[in-house]
């Protein structure tokens, strides 16, 4: 905010700094009625996350479409939609990937071609189930939240079909997947780790693209528009639903590119719950930086960091690894609390 | 009940809303209270049941002083107020209706709510299904269902405001009847109108309200010129007018009908010349906005054709209104005219033809530096609309008007304004008409309407007046047709 006063900055510096203490006081308090050392817990997140290059390297891994499904996100958000639909977006993404490797897989298309193919798949897919949850709220006055719900259930109904009928591993079919695809299908990697520079490189330039679009284009600004007043931006002249079916199809696109990440560089299959809750956890990377798009990335390379630092919890302390999920909805819990409570207190 | 206001002050800003008004409703009476819009006459209703509170002054109920601090406690006291939109749920049923706002513990006791609600029904022949949904309901009867909803909670000082907009003759004779009976029975009724028919009609006194100052009691029988000239002070001289002539931009209206949920205007003929001001007078909600929002394109008339300059309007879309040079400018500044969090120059960006992908930064910052210089904003480009006054806001949103435009549709362009801004604005707004943009505006303020206005409309309950020539209209005679008397 180029309006806001210095005090009231180091102020609303001062409340996020509070909100990230309590964050993590709740996460202790967790941990000590789970009967687990705090510190150890902590030390071991540290270590499981930063521990080894081959551990930073996955962080990047997990960060790809976190950044993917995030930027997306900030289109929405900006638009005033919640596009709780995202979940379903990226699954989409990865059954249309999926399915396009399918198909060409038999052919004699050179690898590279299949994969780009994949990716365009994706991205349609993502677009495909974005474009359903736009029409149901532009048409049919089904709210964004309700449609993307609904929509999220169908795509993870029809991942489970998929795996489990049409898709199913030669034999019987099972939760783990269906048949991985063969090692020149799957996106190349740095030698030795999981990570694939290219993926990474498509996720960085989705935020950069997003941060561009929101702050120096007409586009961005009509959309900033119709997200903070959509009566007034339609008196304006600005085609409200056009930019709302715009933002969907974009944040669609990306979901579906995360999807298609997911498929082609991670999982090499489809499996049950491919989008691995990223759509989730970019909606709280969106909330947490306020909709801004040039936290966004440093924020969910935290959020990856913390999933990875938690896989090792089960296997070290005999704790569930969800407790990184703890940690993060406290974050985002107390961050929106501060906030209110600064304003309450900065109102008078 | 009898109720006292002693000396009651409310500033909002600078208005001076209420401006020590002291008032004695007895108990047993009807008690109108007659204003124009803006004269203060809901802002003390608002103080007596609650909703804001006053800067200063007292309210006495029989005799006992009170602090009246929200809705329920006004209640509670025994003082009930019916708004002008009803104020209830409409995909619930009558007697869950009853039951909200309603102490009645966890598990509401519905048999005997229904029971009472049938008993008050018989005292005043209403008839409503306790069972039904009240969207089903007309306006009349939402209304009756909030009556009687206040007197089942204990309301014995009933405070109506313009409750016979909207309803038919025999609800309204209904409602009289109801309240004659309410009155006879000890209660304090309180009815804000500003239809002067009405009040002299059913009215035992009637209090008139102007420009934040109660200006004068009246008992019966009453002479309406004295109210008219009451309401709307003395008249007043006005500045010479230039006219302008036919030309072949000029906006044709053909037999238009339009019709809302509350009201229907029908069959609408007008021609408005090239720089020519129309004022549409008359209360608020008697079809003035819909009038102008279907000008703009928002609303689709149900009959008749809209042209500009021989261009077909009728049933094309707002744009397409929009590209063909017409320009509405709502009243709710903050709601519908700007975007509240962005700065100056993200608007007049946002007002600004698209030109290229990316926006020039430097280049907005010049026009908006020139734009705040030109229209007098008090404010800097990187200031967010909404830490505007009112009256920047309305020169923002002037400013942002494309150029040029044809005809230029206001609604309430200087309400909330100070004197000197509002002629600035004026002056603004005429130096467009020379250049042959036409203008419709409304305003509840009878003389702008008088000063500014070529010819004006009066609207009345959805009614319009003929084109009246505004240099041989008085504002008594305004103020008649405004009250409904002539039409």
């Amino acid at each position: 905010m180029t309006t806001m006063k210095t005090s009231s900055r180091w102020s609303g510096i001062g409340f996020q700094a509070l909100a990230v203490l309590l964050a993590l006081a709740f996460t202790t308090i967790v941990m000590l009625i789970s009967g687990a050392d705090p510190l150890q817990v902590y030390q071991n997140i540290l270590t499981g996350a930063v521990g080894s290059p081959v551990k930073i390297a996955d962080i990047l891994v997990a960060w790809t479409p976190l950044l993917l499904a995030t930027a997306g996100l900030l289109l929405t958000f900006t638009a005033g939609l919640w596009n709780i639909g995202i979940e379903g977006q990226i699954t989409l993404g990865a059954i249309f990937t999926t399915w396009a490797l399918r198909v060409l897989q038999p052919t004699d298309l050179p690898p590279a071609l299949i994969i780009t193919i994949g990716f365009i798949a994706g991205a349609l897919g993502g677009m495909f189930w974005a474009g359903l949850v736009a029409l149901l709220k532009i048409f049919g006055n089904v709210n964004e939240i309700f449609g993307g719900l609904g929509l999220n259930f169908v795509a993870t109904a029809l991942t489970i079909w998929l795996i489990f009928g049409p898709w199913k591993r030669p034999g019987v079919g099972s939760m783990s997947g269906t048949e991985p695809f063969p090692l020149e299908l799957w996106l190349p990697t740095l030698q030795g780790f999981r990570l694939s520079p290219l993926s990474l490189a498509m996720g960085i330039i989705a935020i950069v693209i997003v941060y561009i679009l929101l702050r120096g284009t007409y586009f961005g600004l009509r959309l900033k528009a119709v997200g903070r007043n959509g009566r007034a931006a339609f008196l304006m002249g600005i085609p409200t639903t056009r930019y709302m079916l715009m933002a969907f199809l974009l944040c669609g696109l990306m979901a579906g590119l995360a999807g298609a990440t997911q498929v082609l560089a991670v999982y090499h299959r489809l499996i049950p719950s491919i989008s691995s809750g990223y759509g989730f956890l970019g909606m709280m990377v969106a909330m947490l930086v306020n909709y801004q798009a040039l936290w966004a990335a440093p924020v969910a390379l935290f959020f990856a960091a913390l999933n990875i630092g938690s896989i090792q919890l089960p296997i070290v302390l005999k704790l569930d690894s969800s407790l990184s999920g703890v940690l993060q909805g406290s974050l985002v819990l107390f961050v929106l609390l501060m906030d209110g409570v600064r304003r309450r207190l900065t109102r008078s | 009940m009898k109720v006292e206001l002693i000396h009651i002050h409310k500033h909002f800003g600078a208005v001076h809303a209420n401006n020590d008004i002291n008032l004695t409703v007895e108990s047993g009476k009807i008690q109108g209270i007659l204003g124009e819009n803006g004269a203060g006459k809901s802002t003390l209703m608002k103080i007596l049941s609650g909703y804001i509170q006053a800067d200063s002054g007292e309210i006495r109920l029989d005799g006992t002083p009170v602090k009246i601090n929200s809705p329920s406690d006004a209640i509670r006291l025994g003082i009930g107020m019916l708004h002008q939109d009803p104020l209830d749920f409409p995909p619930m049923r009558v007697v869950d209706n009853l039951l909200i706002g309603h102490d009645g513990g966890l598990f509401p006791n519905r048999g005997e709510v229904v029971r009472a609600f049938s008993e008050l029904q018989s005292r005043f022949g209403f008839n409503i299904d306790p069972y039904a949904y009240v969207d089903t309901l007309t306006v009349g009867e939402r209304q009756q269902l909030e009556i009687l909803r206040l007197l089942w909670l204990g309301a014995r000082v009933l405070i109506l405001d313009e409750p016979t907009t909207g309803i038919s003759a025999s609800q309204k004779e209904k409602l009289f009847e109801t309240l004659r009976k309410l009155a006879a029975q000890g209660m304090s009724v309180i009815f804000v109108s500003h239809k002067l028919e009405d009040v002299e009609f059913l009215c035992d006194r009637i209090a008139v309200f102007r420009k934040g100052e109660l200006v004068g009691q009246v008992d019966p029988p009453y002479v309406t010129d004295e109210l008219v000239q009451m309401m709307f002070g003395r008249a007043i001289s006005l500045e010479e007018k230039q006219r302008y002539e036919t030309c072949d931009v000029s906006f044709h209206l053909d037999h238009v009908t339009i019709e809302d949920y509350r009201l229907q205007i029908r069959d609408i003929n007008l021609t408005i010349s090239c720089g020519e001001v129309i004022g549409l007078a008359g209360m608020e909600g008697s079809g003035q906005v819909q009038f102008l929002r279907t000008c703009a394109g928002l609303i689709r008339p149900v009959a008749g054709e809209i042209n500009l300059g021989g261009r077909r309007l009728t049933g094309k879309p707002y744009r397409a209104f929009l590209e063909a040079g017409i320009a509405y400018v709502p009243a709710s500044r903050l709601e519908e005219g700007l975007i509240p969090g962005l700065s100056l120059t993200e608007h007049f960006i946002l007002a600004e033809e698209q030109n290229g992908f990316f926006i020039n930064f430097d280049k907005a910052l010049a026009t908006t530096r020139q734009r705040i210089e030109d229209f007098n904003i008090k404010g800097t480009p990187v200031s967010t609309v909404e830490s505007l006054s009112g009256g920047n806001q309305q020169r923002a949103l002037l400013a942002m008007l494309r150029q040029p435009v044809n005809l230029l549709l206001l609604e309430h362009p200087t309400r909330g304004l100070d004197i000197e801004s509002a002629i600035w604005i004026w002056g603004k707004l005429k130096e467009r008409c020379k250049q042959g943009t036409s203008i419709i505006f409304t305003s509840a303020d009878l003389e702008e309407i008088l000063q500014y206005s070529d010819r004006i409309l009066v609207f009345y309950g959805g009614k319009v007046s003929p084109p009246l020539d505004a240099e041989s209209t008085t504002v008594e005679q305004l103020g008649q047709l405004i009250g409904g008397k002539g039409f």
